[in-house]
């Protein structure tokens, strides 16, 4: 196909479709720059295309909040940690929240909630008395029992599966680690009680 | 000879010749797994995050953290070392020990323009346990305070358990920096939540002769792993070691990550591992021999050597010993001996500074000691 403008082969191809009504342009690649229309590798249409669909997906979150333009915390600015890498303080995750939600959630497998320790003097004072540290403590402790039956729980599906498989080796290897996760199953509740 | 500038508070000269508790060859799967780690990464309520503070905010955080950690109760024994006042040997021993990273002893470069500028001299330190270096508290890296520690053979139980009790002491006498949603906040995000990495740091010669190394990176990989080289991110895998951490940090409680890596993911890998190396004895036993003694017989009577050559050729003889090929050197003793061939500890077991060519010279002259070489 030859060039609307020229004598050259038309290698850019523009459609567009305006109230209803086609309009079709073959260019060269030096007229179709002429008429600001450049040429784009699959690539860079890409990159484009993921850049333009990330924002529109954190635009309406963004909407909802007003854009702090520096943290109240630090001064430092959205456009500042995108450079560094680093947030300026820890008041940044408050500030920046809806602007960096979807970053921490791309970095994190779709998470976007802290499920793990909790400071104990932090978790004593958000139940409201923290002279009850010890009870958080014993809270704790049963987590950490839980955890632990968790564990046991899934060393001995992985056991059952190696007898089942005849892998002997890594079953006595799984055995001797039941037997170790075992004893401090035994030990914790009783330590728990000296505590209370 | 240079003598060392005489300061109690540094480390005991010989502990530059001592073998790290993590590089002794001891416990479980000891003949793949190396070591096991645990780091946390921790940051004060109420301060910036170090590269935005300034100097004077910088020296109040150090000396909190300073003050607080040496007046509980951590470790039978800690030793404290000011980073900006020591010399950049020290700081290197230390990296090579796997006690700082690179850029704790180098002082960070500032990451944005306006914030202050760090350099070698900027306020910060590190707490090691000593003897046994199984903790370390990097305090003004990246974030304020980064507990460690390491242990040899597969032991991230272990590691988990004493570094959240480290950590639960120092934060009976500092308020961190923690949110419900987001959990311990960090300088990146990429570590926000529980702040946790695990990692365990893997001898694979045999996969890698195999080629098979590559399986595991992409099944590392599509687990959310990362696997890195002996000195962590940005190092190439010489001497045949791997290391492999969780990558994700939110989301995930740390008992989690920790079962799947310790009772799942890695006892895997070792197996995979120890198959490989059956299979080596089993089909290619003449051609693995030729390799180990060539490796054992190179190192015996090189008069120049580089470190990473001299890694590699010990990670052969290393799985040479653990085979049975070779019964005249210990897998400790290839173990101490990674550690020696590194700049910084070779300097100081020669006892004086020295340039590229000399340190080449005396790397083969140290080894062909130790492994009874001419």
């Amino acid at each position: 196909m030859k060039c609307d403008r020229c004598d050259n082969d038309a290698t850019v191809h523009e459609v567009t479709v305006r109230n209803g009504v086609k309009v079709e342009k073959h260019l060269c690649e030096a007229c179709a720059a002429g008429e600001g229309i450049a040429g784009a590798t699959l690539g860079e249409l890409l990159t484009k295309f993921m850049t333009q669909e990330s924002e529109a997906t954190a635009k309406p979150k963004q909407a909802a909040r007003v854009r702090p333009s520096a943290c109240p915390g630090c001064g430092f600015t959205f456009e500042q940690f995108r450079q560094a890498g680093l947030l300026g303080c820890p008041a940044c995750y408050k500030s920046f929240e809806a602007l960096l939600t979807p970053l921490i959630e791309r970095a994190h497998e779709g998470s976007t909630q802290h499920t793990g320790k909790v400071p104990k003097r932090i978790a004593a004072r958000a139940a409201g008395r923290e002279e009850d540290a010890i009870a958080t403590e014993d809270a704790l402790a049963r987590a950490q029992l839980r955890e632990r039956q968790e564990r046991l729980k899934v060393l001995q599906r992985q056991l059952d599966e190696a007898v089942r498989g005849e892998q002997y080796e890594l079953a006595a290897r799984l055995r001797d680690q039941i037997r170790k996760v075992d004893v401090t199953l035994v030990a914790k509740p009783r330590d728990a009680r000296e505590r209370s | 000879m240079v003598q060392r500038p005489d300061n109690s508070g540094q480390p005991d000269p010989a502990a530059g010749f001592a073998v790290t508790e993590w590089l002794s060859d001891a416990g479980d799967s000891s003949d793949v797994v190396i070591s096991s780690r645990v780091r946390l990464a921790r940051n004060l309520a109420g301060h910036a995050f170090v590269h935005k503070a300034t100097r004077d905010e910088r020296e109040v955080v150090l000396q909190t953290c300073r003050d607080w950690i040496l007046s509980t109760k951590l470790s039978d024994r800690i030793m404290w070392v000011d980073l900006h006042d020591s010399p950049l040997i020290e700081r290197t021993l230390l990296v090579e020990r796997h006690l700082i990273s690179k850029q704790h002893a180098k002082g960070k470069p500032a990451p944005t323009a306006g914030t202050p500028t760090a350099a070698a001299d900027e306020p910060r330190g590190v707490a090691i346990s000593i003897p046994d270096e199984r903790l370390s508290i990097m305090v003004n890296e990246e974030d304020h305070l980064r507990v460690q520690m390491i242990r040899a053979g597969l032991s991230l139980d272990a590691c988990w358990e004493a570094a959240s009790a480290v950590d639960d002491k120092i934060e009976a006498g500092l308020d961190y920096a923690f949110s419900p949603k987001f959990g311990y906040l960090t300088a990146c995000p990429t570590n926000v939540g529980t702040g946790m990495r695990m990692s365990v740091m893997l001898h694979l010669p045999a996969l890698k002769i195999t080629g098979d190394i590559d399986k595991v990176k992409r099944a590392a990989t599509d687990m959310n792993l990362a696997v890195r080289g002996f000195f962590g991110e940005g190092s190439d895998a010489v001497g045949d070691l791997y290391q492999i951490s969780n990558q994700t940090t939110l989301g995930k409680p740390e008992g989690a990550v920790l079962t799947d890596l310790q009772d799942s993911i890695i006892p895997e890998v070792v197996q995979y591992e120890r198959v490989a190396r059956r299979n080596l004895m089993g089909k290619r036993r003449v051609a693995l021999e030729d390799q180990v003694y060539r490796a054992l017989g190179a190192l015996r009577h090189a008069r120049m050597i580089g470190a990473d050559e001299a890694m590699q050729l010990l990670s052969l003889v290393r799985l040479g010993v653990v085979l049975g090929v070779i019964d005249e050197v210990t897998a400790k003793a290839a173990n101490l001996l990674w550690l020696l061939v590194q700049p910084a500890h070779l300097q100081r077991v020669v006892g004086r500074e020295l340039d590229q060519e000399h340190r080449r010279i005396e790397r083969a002259t140290l080894i062909r000691q130790r492994l009874g070489g001419k």
